[in-house]
């Protein structure tokens, strides 16, 4: 055997645990819950068929399609928003925090992901509601004279969503950050440019990988998460994970919650491809 | 040679460790009261074996996991009771003998023979009931006006009402609102609850699952579940006595829940054990008070082995009045029951 022939079968080989894995573990379940997603219901009986109705639904339901625009509304929200509370954060670690302080700091930003996510959510719940903690503190400033409305609304499901995610993309932009040279700054300061320039021609630009991939992270994370408006949302809109719940947990419609689930893959496959230029997983 | 002899023990020694059926196992789909330790502990060492719990909700979703399932995976079902007939006609229920189920000592109507019983042959015993009627906390609302369902859509507590996320008890409720008995629901009538809901959904702050409509309560989110009853405010209690419940004027619904052994169970005589533990007086009284939720010991006897506070909670004494005006769970057909909740799915994206 040459030494070419052996390598690539050295390749195969080492390559072949991550092609298995994928396989078994993604590639067929994804393939069967494609199959299932055209199958019907009779009854209770799950009947195997080519049969398009589940998406004819989706499409056809104002209740089903309106579902999915909730997702992709709270989603791109949530996103929008993690992104420009992360930026400045990241920044602030990655440029004026000291060196030695940075790892701390990194990991106060941190630190809420130690706790259970249903946890973190129901605790949530009492900060916004309403004699939570913000209802409160806004009445004994005179602010307000009677509780807001936060809680069980779309408004503490994006404030849920935010808190969480600030913190996955203060680390993603921190990572680009940090790998930039000072001297792209002042480069651009020798060339004559302002701060705003600066960060908005330079800085802003090389981080872009780093955002980018941070805020796909976040939208995927997002619009597939159950736990979120369930509790924090009070049920008072329906998001897709939602109604794939409702599907699989109450009605036993597989079939509907299949096809569902690959209108929610598909829409995260368009999102990939819409931000593939930018995206650099290895930043993660 | 001797190395493939040795292989082939050592083999069949992990075949017969790992095997389910010498595994001393006891696989239940339970409703989530069953769940708790103190409970199924007692059995557990009593028999020296393992309950493996799967806890579902709505009797669908229990259908369809028996559905997607082999023989032999379940041994026993927790089920409305009012859904037993369709567990027995989809052949999920094995026959029960019920010379050896303790029927005698229970609350009369409780024994609900009409439910449990099939072609004269007994498949599920009830174990546990309550209410599906209005949770509230009386220092935030008139309790006068907890005693009429109108109250609830007239505006003076807007925005102060949860709903308990199920869609059986609140559309029987609403069903009874509009003066139609829970057993009348069907494609003719159920039109006629789509305004009543959508309306008691606007009137709403949210709608909730257990914890979160506990939590609702217990922290004045809202001041009334709808759908509430002593199942939602007993656990509670101890923490806050203003909460309270009652069944109003119009009536409420009296859920209760039965269970069985799954036909094609491998240890039948096991799961007819677990079965006879639950319904006994010390199951009763363990899982009238069970972490999740509480509820009444279908077994008058469990009176014996409850405390006087855990009785006071659960009203005991009240039982005669509220069992007469409570119906039963509605029993929809499959075509219905779709139909209830797509109607409930819609309203949920009001």
């Amino acid at each position: 055997m040459t030494l070419k022939a052996r390598e690539h079968r050295l390749g195969w080989g080492l390559v072949a645990p991550a092609l298995l894995w994928t396989g078994a573990f993604f590639a067929l379940p994804f393939l069967a819950m494609l199959a299932l997603s055209f199958a019907r219901m009779e009854g209770r009986q799950i009947v195997p068929a080519l049969d398009p109705g589940n998406y004819t639904r989706f499409l056809t339901d104002p209740t089903l399609f309106g579902a999915l625009l909730n997702s992709l509304e709270i989603t791109v929200l949530v996103t929008a928003l993690s992104v420009v509370l992360a930026w400045p954060l990241a920044a602030i670690i990655a440029f004026r925090v000291p060196a030695r302080w940075q790892r701390l700091a990194l990991l106060l930003a941190v630190l809420p992901f130690w706790t259970s996510y249903v946890v973190r959510s129901y605790a949530w719940l009492l900060v916004l509601g309403q004699n939570g903690v913000v209802n409160r503190g806004l009445m004994a400033v005179g602010a307000i004279a009677e509780p807001l409305e936060i809680s069980a609304t779309r408004t503490a499901t994006v404030i849920g969503f935010v808190h969480f995610f600030v913190m996955l993309l203060t680390l993603t932009i921190y990572a680009n950050l940090i790998q930039l040279s000072p001297n792209y700054a002042r480069a651009a300061a020798d060339l004559g440019a302002g701060r705003w320039q600066t960060f908005r021609h330079v800085i802003l630009p090389l981080t872009l990988p780093g955002v980018v991939t941070g805020a796909f992270l976040t939208f995927v994370l997002c619009i597939g998460d159950y736990i979120t408006p369930q509790i924090l949302g009070g049920n008072s809109e329906l998001t897709v994970p939602q109604l794939i719940m409702l599907q699989l947990g109450r009605s036993g419609n597989f079939p509907l919650a299949s096809a569902l689930s690959v209108v929610l893959m598909a829409v995260v496959t368009l999102a990939y491809f819409a931000c593939g230029r930018w995206l650099r997983l290895d930043r993660v | 040679m001797a190395l493939t002899a040795r292989l082939s023990a050592t083999s069949l020694a992990l075949l017969f460790l790992t095997s389910p059926s010498f595994a001393q196992e006891l696989n239940a789909l339970v409703w989530c009261d069953h769940t708790d330790p103190e409970l199924v502990a007692p059995f557990e060492e009593k028999f020296g074996v393992t309950v493996n719990l799967k806890e579902y909700e709505g009797t669908a979703a229990g259908l369809a996991i028996l559905d997607q399932s082999q023989p032999g995976d379940w041994d026993v079902m927790v089920i409305d009771a009012v859904d037993v007939g369709r567990a027995v006609e989809a052949g999920y229920l094995a026959e029960l003998p019920a010379d050896q189920l303790p029927t005698a000592d229970f609350f009369p109507e409780l024994v609900m023979a009409a439910n449990n019983t099939v072609n004269g042959k007994t498949y599920a015993v009830t174990e546990k009931f309550g209410y599906n009627t209005i949770s509230y906390d009386k220092t935030k609302v008139d309790p006068a006006d907890m005693d009429d369902m109108a109250a609830l859509t007239s505006g003076k507590y807007d925005g102060r009402i949860g709903i308990y996320d199920y869609y059986l008890p609140v559309l029987g409720l609403v069903a009874l609102g509009q003066g139609i008995n829970t057993a009348d629901i069907n494609a003719e009538t159920l039109p006629k609850l789509k305004d009543p809901l959508m309306a008691l959904r606007k009137a709403s702050k949210q709608v909730s699952d257990v914890v979160s409509a506990q939590t609702a309560l217990a922290t004045g989110e809202v001041d009334i579940v709808v759908g509430g009853g002593e199942w939602l405010t007993a656990v509670l209690a101890a923490d806050n006595a203003n909460l309270d419940w009652t069944i109003p004027k119009q009536g409420g619904l009296r859920w209760a829940q039965s269970i069985g052994v799954v036909a094609g169970s491998t240890q039948p005589d096991l799961a007819l054990e677990f079965v006879k533990y639950i319904v006994s007086p010390e199951g009763q009284a363990r899982l009238a008070t069970a972490s999740c939720y509480w509820g009444m010991p279908a077994n008058a006897k469990a009176g014996d082995a409850l405390s006087a506070e855990a009785k006071t909670v659960l009203r005991w004494d009240q039982q005669p009045d509220f069992l007469t005006r409570a119906q039963l769970y509605p029993i929809p057909d499959a075509a219905t029951d779709t139909a209830m909740q797509d109607m409930w799915t819609e309203m949920l994206n009001q």
